[in-house]
């Protein structure tokens, strides 16, 4: 490494974009490109589950009776019932496939964490920006309004607000059943994320506004909007991209245990969380109902997070003095 | 220093009366009516009605607000003139008609279990952190460091009610390990209640300390690199002393912010591990008041849980800056 990197001709180095930079760390980093391919296909999946499923034979509503036991509905075979035509099994009682599930389920999850991380990352940073920039009072107010969302205990009001609200959403439009129930828990968990992104993007624009190019805008005349957006955010990309790609695992876990504590999407439609919170009946007899989405969870969770590490070594410029 | 510290007195106060405000609006829009569960089966609609007069619930939500503001000073009377009126002594939370009873004392009775299970749970997540991760910063860079670091990785990747869920499983279900959890005060049955807590302290604790794991290591690589440490080694310091007294301490900082106000989080209950085991709770109430749509105990225990959060903040903020003077300055 060392080696080539003297040889290089000095001008080209010199001449590489901090994404440049960025990127070719990541690219070395034999971990975090499996992970990033791995997401990719997941994302993938999660986009193309109908079609995959149709190619595999199975289907997440389709009730399949010949699969479970007549009387109280227990999966026939081991492992709840995995055969040819099921590979990870059935659901206790309707004969469900869990693989179709599974992936209809990783749909709806990583539909709600990136929907939220992206709607986090956008209020994060603009109402940062503002804040920094602007100061005195409406710093004061962002900040008092921050300290208090931070006081809320999030979990508790999520739950207690989810009936009203998603009712609240139908009767704004938004189709009724899970499409409010997954619009409602994308907004919940924007609107107690932001302001953690906030707070780190203000602390960044407090010192970006006495810089010289800030100054040398004004100085041109620039107007607010021109110095805030095409001046400063650009110079803040790094710790706005290290704090979403640090969010999005956070989201998906925190959807799971909101579907776990049952605020989540209704059947027919599932989430790892909500096939969690079913395995609890069942899971002394059949484990895997227990298993299965808990491993794919935290796969993704780990996966999701080693990205996230990596995207953050590569931008901190301590990181290659080991 | 006496200014800065009537200073932030003064805007946590205000912050704490903003919030209750917040969460009384926030709620009001709840359609559940506390005037219902006042009477039994022999309910008419004309009594509901009444009840609903009597208790005050009928008013503007500005004016119950401001009802709820002097209970917490003076106390308050549900249905005063009726032949059974409710006293509320001061500080008056609010009152469950569901549960028949003061919702400051469903509060105390839940807040025992769950200072335990925070406290328990406390222990574990610093010993395990601070030390792994002074431990992976020592070893900065080998195998030993990327094991400790994988090992948090895991360890802030995994949903507590999923770890939750594996050890009912294995330890309890499958190989008996310890009986199925069942809440004793410790001073009845210290073994009872060891063997009901100690996996839901272990559990708690995994995931706060993979997070002070990161933390510490963090520090202690930065603090590793500073003059001072070069020059205590110079000076033929022993290595314990250089890590233990020179770099922990001068990194400690930031560590113990992060523990107050994580410790103060978990006092407002752990939702998920305590309603999970079967411990009654904070969390286990909130979350059976939220299945009741019981909204008295809900807004108290929302306004006890963040008055938490805020004093800890403020605590922490005092600290600092009695250790840092800059800090009154900003």
């Amino acid at each position: 490494m060392a080696l080539t990197e003297t040889a290089a001709p000095v001008a080209s180095v010199a001449g590489r974009s901090l994404r440049q930079v960025v990127w070719s760390r990541i690219r070395h980093d034999k971990v975090a490109m499996t992970c990033l391919v791995i997401l990719i296909l997941l994302y993938l999946i999660a986009i193309f589950a109908p079609l995959i499923c149709n190619l595999i034979g199975v289907d997440p509503y389709t009730f399949d009776g010949a699969t479970i036991s007549d009387s109280g509905g227990a999966p026939i075979g081991d492992w709840g019932g995995i055969s040819r035509a099921h590979p990870l099994g059935v659901e206790w009682g309707t004969g469900r496939d869990i693989l179709a599930q599974l992936l209809y389920g990783l749909r709806i999850s990583l539909l709600i964490a990136t929907s939220a991380t992206i709607i986090t990352v956008f209020l994060g940073t603009v109402i940062g920006i503002v804040s920094g920039y602007a100061g005195g009072r409406t710093d004061a107010v962002i900040g008092r309004s921050m300290d208090l969302i931070l006081a809320f205990p999030f979990l508790l009001i999520i739950l207690a607000l989810s009936g009203v609200l998603t009712q609240r959403l139908s009767s704004l439009g938004v189709p009724e059943g899970n499409p409010s129930r997954i619009l409602y828990m994308i907004l919940v968990l924007s609107i107690f994320g932001w302001p953690y992104l906030a707070r780190i993007v203000r602390g960044q624009v407090l010192s970006m506004r006495e810089r010289e190019y800030v100054e040398a805008a004004i100085a041109m005349g620039a107007r607010t909007p021109r110095i805030l957006f095409r001046e400063i955010l650009p110079n803040l990309w790094a710790p706005i991209l290290v704090y979403a790609t640090l969010t999005l695992p956070t989201y998906i876990a925190t959807e799971a245990a909101l579907s776990f504590l049952g605020i989540g999407v209704l059947p027919p439609d599932t989430s790892f969380g909500a096939m969690l919170a079913n395995s609890v009946s069942y899971f002394s007899v059949v484990p895997s109902y227990l298993f299965i989405p808990g491993v794919v969870l935290v796969v993704l969770v780990v996966t999701f997070n080693l990205v996230g590490d990596a995207v953050r070594d590569a931008l901190d410029p301590r990181s290659g003095r080991v | 220093m006496s200014a800065y510290v009537v200073r932030r007195v003064l805007s946590m106060l205000l912050l704490l009366l903003l919030l209750s405000l917040v969460v009384f609006i926030l709620f009001s829009i709840l359609p559940t009516d506390p005037a219902r569960l006042t009477c039994g089966k022999a309910c008419t609609p004309e009594i509901i009605e009444a009840n609903r007069h009597r208790l005050g619930l009928d008013l503007p939500v500005m004016q119950q607000y401001w009802e709820f503001l002097k209970g917490l000073f003076v106390g308050r009377t549900y249905a005063a003139n009726s032949p059974d009126p409710i006293n509320c002594s001061a500080p008056c939370l609010g009152y469950s008609f569901r549960r028949r009873e003061e919702v400051l004392i469903l509060i105390k009775d839940g807040l025992p279990t769950t200072i335990w299970l925070a406290l328990g749970a406390f222990v574990f997540w610093m010993v395990a952190g601070i030390s792994l991760g002074v431990y992976a910063a020592i070893r900065r860079g080998t195998w030993r460091d990327k094991t400790v670091m994988s090992v948090s990785l895991v360890g802030y990747s995994l949903p507590s009610f999923f770890i939750g869920l594996l050890a009912i499983f294995f330890i309890i279900i499958k190989w008996n390990l310890l009986p199925y959890p069942s809440w004793v005060p410790p001073q009845e049955n210290p073994i009872g209640f060891l063997q009901t807590m100690i996996l839901p302290w272990i559990i708690l604790a995994i995931l706060y300390a993979a997070f002070y794991m990161r933390l510490t290591r963090n520090q202690m690589l930065e603090v590793l690199g500073e003059d001072y440490i070069r020059t205590a080694r110079a000076k033929g310091l022993p290595e314990r002393t250089v890590i233990g007294k020179h770099a922990l301490r001068a990194g400690l900082t930031p560590i113990v912010t992060a523990a107050g106000l994580d410790l103060a989080g978990l006092l407002g209950g752990a939702i998920i591990i305590e309603s999970l085991f079967s411990l009654p709770g904070i969390g286990s109430l909130a979350i059976s008041s939220v299945n009741d749509s019981d909204l008295p105990v809900i807004v108290g225990i929302t306004l006890v849980t963040a008055t938490f959060i805020i004093v800890a903040n403020l605590i922490v903020d005092l600290l600092y800056a009695a250790i840092d003077p800059r800090v009154r300055l900003g």
